[in-house]
């Protein structure tokens, strides 16, 4: 699956790090960086992310 | 199959129906709210709505297909535990077999003199909001009574749009749930900005023909102004549960799991339930922000379907923030519960740092200004209370701190 992030929206709040750290992290500018492929198996991380986001920034595609 | 009744459909009404369904869920959800809209965030309603840098439709939440039943514009009047259902304003009974109550709060009201005259807000709902921008679009002086996460948001927001703004509070520090000891720094940001800040001063009234024209403030003091907002707290939707009997503390008091502890089928989220917090040593404590909202929603709409027995408890600690001026300022746990506050990082432009808060030998909280990247870490150190001397030295290991604290903090 396919992880994006608006980066318009993201304001480096965190709350997908503390879920899946392997898959996003803050870089030193405390912007967010992340792996746009994930395998399907951490599909129920995702959707946690992405509803954990408080800027609604995260989508999903198979 | 289980009927699941949700009252509130905000943020944490609506991560509660979603995780229902994630967890396989097949019977029928009900979502009462009392407001005419599907769920939307409030954030961006002090801030980017406010600013126009976002639209009304940008600050919808996804709803995608969920499959519930909405029965929105009405608000619950009633719980009739006996028989099992809630009642609604409009005459209506809905049945439930496990009822989640996510009610949260509305604006406190101010009712001194004045308090009916044009011009005069309040900021909780997306009218609100609405109505807010329409007024800073043409007002030249905004009075704000309260200095709380609302009220200096809106302050920054107005500051934006070039309009003049007072904004008292009496408190002697703005932004209170970040701790006490910022307030100073907090204070420097506002009036660096133009705000003209006075804290230990109350609102006494307000007076002008038919729209506010000017306010009286507590030190006898009086301010010319032609829109005015009351950003003083929050008062919790709990009216409809008086005489159910479930225990208020004001708020409804829920053991580690959200359940109620009257009544197993009932559970509570975010903002109108008061919660066991482990670093507050198990004190049942209400966390009014956005991410307890969704993490409860979330919980309570597994557990629900649960025996009690099953049921998962919350343990994250609490996270908030808040974005003025183009700073952003972050907390973990409980800065509000902090005798005295220790600078642990701090880059060498000190524009971005972390505080440790700390209440006895223990950090009970952090705040960080523009410390994005380092919250992870603490976030971790920060579940149970833990000695801060502890913390320091784990620090020593760490490799990407934003640096020492300067010597004359």
């Amino acid at each position: 699956m396919k992880v994006h992030v608006d980066m318009n929206l993201c304001q480096s709040h965190g709350e997908c790090v503390a879920i899946a750290p392997d898959v996003f992290e803050l870089g030193d500018d405390d912007m967010l960086v992340w792996q746009e492929e994930v395998p399907d198996d951490r599909r129920a991380d995702m959707e946690a992310a992405a509803n954990a986001c408080p800027m609604m920034a995260i989508r999903l595609e198979d | 199959m289980l009927r699941l009744v949700i009252v509130g459909a905000s943020l944490a009404g609506l991560r509660a129906a979603q995780a229902a369904r994630a967890a396989g869920h097949e019977g029928e959800i009900v979502m009462i709210g009392r407001e005419p809209h599907l769920p939307y965030t409030r954030p961006p309603l002090s801030k980017e709505l406010l600013q126009g840098t976002q639209e009304i439709e940008d600050s919808a939440l996804q709803v995608g297909e969920l499959d519930v039943q909405w029965r929105l514009g009405t608000a619950a009047s009633g719980l009739d535990r006996a028989g099992r259902h809630v009642l609604l304003a409009d005459g209506s009974e809905v049945r439930y077999d496990r009822l989640i109550v996510a009610t949260g709060c509305r604006a406190r009201s101010w009712d001194g003199p004045g308090s009916e005259l044009g011009g005069v807000h309040t900021l909780r709902d997306l009218e609100d909001a609405v109505a807010l921008r329409a007024a800073l679009a043409s007002a030249q002086h905004l009075l704000i009574v309260g200095a709380g996460f609302i009220g200096c948001e809106v302050a920054a927001s107005a500051r934006a749009l070039g309009v003049d703004v007072t904004l008292v509070d009496i408190a002697s520090h703005p932004l209170l749930p970040f701790g006490p000891q910022l307030g100073e720094r907090w204070a420097r940001m506002h009036r660096d900005h133009g705000v003209d800040l006075r804290v230990g001063v109350g609102l006494a009234g307000l007076g002008g023909a038919q729209r506010v024209e000017h306010a009286e403030l507590t030190d006898g003091s009086t301010v010319v102004v032609d829109a005015v907002l009351l950003a003083l707290g929050s008062v919790l939707n709990t009216d409809w549960l008086a005489g159910s009997g479930l225990e208020l503390n004001p708020a409804v008091v829920c053991d580690s799991t959200l359940t109620t502890t009257s009544d197993p089928d009932i559970l509570a989220a975010g903002d109108v339930a008061a919660v066991p917090v482990p670093l507050a040593g198990g004190a049942a404590l209400r966390i009014e922000h956005w991410t307890s909202a969704a993490e409860h929603g979330q919980l309570a709409g597994r557990n629900a379907l649960l025996d009690p027995a099953e049921r998962v408890s919350h343990t994250t600690p609490p996270y908030f923030w808040s974005d003025q001026y183009g700073v952003k300022i972050q907390a973990l746990g409980l800065p509000a519960l902090a005798e005295r506050i220790e600078l642990l990082e701090q880059s060498p432009e000190d524009d971005r740092f972390i505080a440790a808060c700390v209440a006895g030998e223990n950090m009970v909280g952090i705040v960080g200004v523009n410390a994005a990247r380092r919250l992870p870490w603490y976030r971790r150190q920060l579940t149970h209370p833990r000695p801060l001397a502890e913390v320091k030295l784990q620090l020593t290991d760490e490799a990407t701190t934003l640096g020492a604290p300067l010597a004359a903090a």
